[in-house]
């Protein structure tokens, strides 16, 4: 199925689920945005055609999970595993609403089921495995579903000897599920610790925002750790930390490019050149499995 | 009966109440041996009151035991469980997080590599230990004892009592985040049989860090959870008060989550909490990891770690839809 299809078939399908809500929400009818940064008002169409970069100040605009793939993977080549996972409610857990209800709130948002898509794509002709989180679904939190995607994907990954990908932005582990979202945190590291002991490369990219128990887990456990500019990436959130130690952090605390400051990651890499950068890395790691034949004596030559 | 050293938490108050009036009533004793039996029949009052009272505990409850300030610490029960134990230092990368204890311990006839979080015992202690919240650099402490352990094929025991990772400014940059996930990363890929015991506060990815286990046991009136419930509360109701809410909605009292199927066994407790009596809430921890440790100690160490990783991955809930 291409992505086309995929967004064809999506759309039916919440169609089909509501057809009673209005089809216009804010997202769809605004034909301008403004910019967070610099506040520049933005053609919205154009700046998806940016690919959700503010032209004016490089801002890095938020994007969905399929809206991501479709910039990583090549056209066509994506092919969804595990969409059919769906959240269970094993504490019965509600607050001022209850778990059930705030999970349909979050899919009519989102669209989507779950906070992670996962699948296999080509990158630049390279087949990797990819699983990219949505933060407009539910905070991006991980709860057991989250868990068990990411945990298939590095299983799937590991299984087809392919190179990982995770696209992180998250708010956190999912504190509806209690207990259940922390083990997620051991679950899918061990998974990647079976998928390291194959030689297996892991990608990590973290986008914003990444905190809590991602951080704490799978987005920091890349062999390399990408950041996207602008960025915010830690485990406690800024004002918890504030609160806590009563001083004021710099401006630029817990950005991609103070990260990449304090040894934290590897590189920032912008959108524009996200989907290059991976298919060098990838092209890097993976010829580099081949049996190496011993680089051929240059012929002496004579004149 | 009266435990005077004990400090009563505020569910205790009716107990302590009647104990005061006990107390009372035996100065008179002397002068008045007629109230020998109203005497008795108080303190039978007081068994039953004593009784009813901790068998009905609510997660709240369970908490206020957890972070009572006398609760035994990682050091009461490794100096319990053997008095010559030996600590190591250090992370060996420029920094000894004293919230994080490590060292070399004997369990009867078991040697073992013993690891905890600590939240200190005088003022002075709690501000080293900061209050039980490690820096990163304890856990990198902890996983360099981990190394060790799987170098010498030595079993691994921690202890968790913390609050959680300290949310400072150091510890971010850091970057605590890595130094948990990579904790988690490498337990998991242990040979050697790992044994965690929730004594205290199971503090969320803090608490994780050094809690990938075969085995996880929970002291009696001891929590584990994803998140503080103030925090939990503060976030999902928007208000800190409804602590009590988010304790109980959260599930995280050791019988819930012993329910819950994500750990092993739940340890006794002396009565009214291990603070009432450190030795014995140490033996009955010690005699349960003895236990769990003769079984896993059978096992290869492939098993052993096929074992922990299976353990995890069964780890959640969901649904499988078929459309
Ligand atoms: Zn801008």
């Amino acid at each position: 199925m291409d992505l086309k299809e995929w967004f064809a078939s999506r759309k039916k399908q919440r169609e089909a689920e509501e057809v009673k809500l209005p089809l216009a929400t804010d997202e769809y009818c605004a034909l301008w945005t403004q910019c967070f940064q610099c506040r520049e008002l933005l053609y919205t169409s154009q700046l998806r055609q940016n690919l959700q970069v503010c032209p004016k100040c490089q801002y890095h605009f938020r994007i969905g999970a399929m809206q991501r793939i479709e910039q990583l993977v090549d056209h066509g080549s994506f092919q969804e595993i595990d969409a059919h996972l769906e959240s269970a409610d094993p504490l019965k857990f509600v607050d001022t609403d209850s778990y059930v209800k705030r999970q349909k709130e979050a899919s009519h948002k989102s669209g989507l089921r779950e906070a992670v898509i996962t699948g296999e794509g080509t990158i630049d002709g390279e087949r990797a495995c990819i699983g990219v989180m949505d933060f407009g679904h539910f905070g991006g939190s991980m709860g057991s579903v989250v868990g068990e995607k990411v945990a298939r994907v590095t299983e799937y990954a590991t299984e087809k000897n392919l190179p990982l990908i995770l696209v992180s932005s998250s708010g956190g582990a999912r504190m509806q599920e209690g207990i259940f979202s922390l083990m997620q945190l051991a679950k899918t590291s061990s998974a990647l610790k079976s998928f390291a002991d194959a030689g297996l490369l892991y990608i990590s990219i973290l986008s914003e925002p990444t905190y809590g128990g991602v951080t704490a887990s799978f987005a920091m456990l890349g062999d390399i750790q990408i950041a996207e500019p602008g960025a915010r990436i830690g485990f406690a959130g800024r004002r918890v930390i504030e609160q806590t130690i009563r001083q004021k952090l710099p401006a630029d605390f817990q950005t991609a490019e103070y990260l990449l400051k304090h040894g934290q990651v590897d590189m920032v890499v912008e959108r524009s050149k996200l989907k290059e950068k991976l298919a060098y890395l990838i092209k890097f790691h993976t010829s580099a499995k081949k049996p190496q034949t011993a680089p051929q004596k240059q012929k002496a030559v004579t004149r | 009966m009266t435990d005077k050293k004990a400090i009563p938490l505020e569910f205790e108050k009716p107990l302590e109440l009647l104990a005061q009036q006990i107390e009372a009533l035996q100065k008179q004793l002397v002068d008045h041996p007629e109230l020998e039996s109203d005497i008795n029949h108080l303190k039978k009052q007081y068994d039953n009151l004593r009784r009813s009272l901790y068998s009905n505990l609510s997660a709240s409850d369970h908490l206020a035991i957890a972070r009572h300030p006398q609760r035994p610490y990682t050091r009461d029960y490794f100096s319990r469980w053997d008095p010559n134990w030996m600590e190591l230092h250090g992370d060996r990368k420029g920094m000894d997080d004293p919230a994080m204890v490590t060292g070399l311990l004997h369990l009867g006839d078991i040697k073992v590599i013993a690891v905890g979080t600590e939240k200190g015992r005088s003022l002075r202690d709690k501000q080293q230990c900061n209050f039980g919240m490690p820096q990163p650099e304890g856990y990198r402490k902890a996983l360099r004892l981990f190394k060790h352990a799987e170098k010498f094929g030595l079993p691994v025991v921690t202890l968790i009592d913390t609050p959680g990772a300290y949310p400072g400014m150091a510890a971010e940059e850091h970057n605590q985040a890595e130094a948990i996930a990579v904790n988690l990363f490498e337990l998991s890929g242990l040979k050697v049989p790992v044994i965690a015991i929730v004594t205290g506060e199971g503090g969320s990815g803090g608490a994780l860090a050094v809690g990938v286990a075969n085995r996880i046991l929970m002291m009696e009136h001891s929590v584990y959870s994803v998140i503080s419930p103030e925090g939990c509360a503060s976030i999902l109701w928007r208000s800190a008060d409804k602590r009590d809410d988010a304790a109980k909605a959260m599930k995280i009292t050791a019988r819930e989550i012993l329910d819950l199927g994500v750990i092993d066994e739940v340890i006794e407790e002396p009565l009214g909490g291990a603070h009432h009596d450190y030795d014995l809430a140490a033996a009955n921890a010690k005699k349960a990891v003895i236990k769990q440790l003769e079984k896993l100690l059978l096992l290869s160490g492939d098993a052993v770690r096929a074992d922990r990783q299976k353990k995890f991955r069964d780890m959640g809930t969901f649904h499988e839809a078929t459309a």
